[in-house]
């Protein structure tokens, strides 16, 4: 077990202990976001950037109930179909929180929520440039998760099903192929339905898993999100320890020698 | 007085004012927003010498919860 306590995953130079992501949408209210983000034991949350109400400045802020000195906030430009949106979206986010690390994706359609992936290989070239580090959403096509890490993207988060669907991991052998060829971690960015799914992508060999709809949608939000962290650590641990080879035959537990 | 745009509303504010002065007038923390004019990003370090000028477009973001989509 030692080999397992300090195994950590590192992106844009920093150590995480955590391999759960969770979004920050779609919560009752910040108390409650705030709880589930808790028991998460999440260190990243995804934020996104949206107009401030300068009708009403006194309205709650997330900042108020997530300390971005406590979690590393990735902007994230969810809602954003062209290159420029995001690009933009992101250029003020780094303004308001003062940090590089950011999660680019860039949506092809509004019914599947597919990422449009020449789109977002142009943004991430941009962004690159700019020095961003840049975590993107992806689809699970192994040639366009080559291309985005050749261009330097910091991690590659394919979709497992579409996103808000919490229909698991639908592409085992996509995911697979694209942990193998590459060079820079692979997180599993949507699709978990429920907790054996993140294990699911664990086990897979993932760095780690980000979710947001199958915590907050679940009918006790902090209980799910406690059951996430411990399928996330129970996937990642089954992972290192190698499982059992599958057998097509039983092969009896208690030794044959001595029976009477 | 000059008009200008707040996130997409007019708004008519005095003449002459600079940005982190906006900024205390709409009672908005400076440390928790960013601000585009005009489709280009405002550095936080120069709000004090950014002068608002007649039929300049601003907008002012924050951080909102949001995940994956």
């Amino acid at each position: 077990m030692t080999s397992q306590t300090n195994d950590t995953f590192n992106v844009a130079g920093k150590d995480f202990s955590s391999r759960l992501i969770v979004g920050t949408g779609k919560y009752k209210n910040f108390e409650e976001t705030a709880r589930a983000v808790e028991s998460s034991g999440a260190e990243i949350v995804t934020v996104a950037i949206r107009r401030v109400n300068v009708m009403d400045p006194k309205q709650p802020m997330l900042v108020d109930y997530l300390d971005p000195k406590k979690y590393t906030y990735l902007p994230n430009t969810a809602g954003c179909f062209t290159a420029d949106d995001a690009i933009r979206t992101l250029r003020l986010a780094r303004e308001a929180g003062g940090w590089n690390l950011v999660k680019l994706e860039v949506l092809g359609d509004q019914k599947t929520l597919y990422p449009d992936m020449i789109e977002t290989l142009h943004a991430a070239e941009v962004l690159i440039k700019e020095n961003f580090d840049v975590m993107v959403y992806c689809s699970d096509d192994p040639i366009m998760a080559k291309r985005l890490e050749d261009l330097g993207c910091c991690a590659i988060m394919p979709l497992g099903a579409p996103i808000g669907s919490g229909l698991g991991i639908q592409n085992p052998v996509q995911i697979r192929l694209i942990i193998e060829q590459s060079h820079v971690p692979i997180l599993v960015d949507a699709g978990v339905g429920t907790a054996s799914d993140a294990a699911v992508a664990m086990e897979l060999g993932c760095d780690g898993v980000l979710m947001n709809t199958a915590i907050a949608e679940a009918k006790d939000p902090i209980g799910m999100a406690r059951a996430m962290k411990l399928a996330v650590e129970a996937g990642r641990a089954a992972y290192l320890s190698g499982r059992m080879p599958k057998k097509l035959y039983a092969d009896p537990s208690s030794p044959l020698a001595g029976l009477m | 007085m000059i008009e200008i745009k707040i996130n997409g509303d007019p708004h008519k504010i005095k003449n002459g004012l600079s940005l982190d002065i906006l900024l205390q007038n709409l009672k908005l923390d400076p440390s928790k927003v960013a601000v585009e004019r005009n489709l280009e990003i405002v550095p936080k370090t120069t709000y004090q010498n950014v002068m608002i000028l007649e039929n300049d477009r601003l907008e002012i973001v924050h951080f909102i919860g949001g995940g994956v989509s």
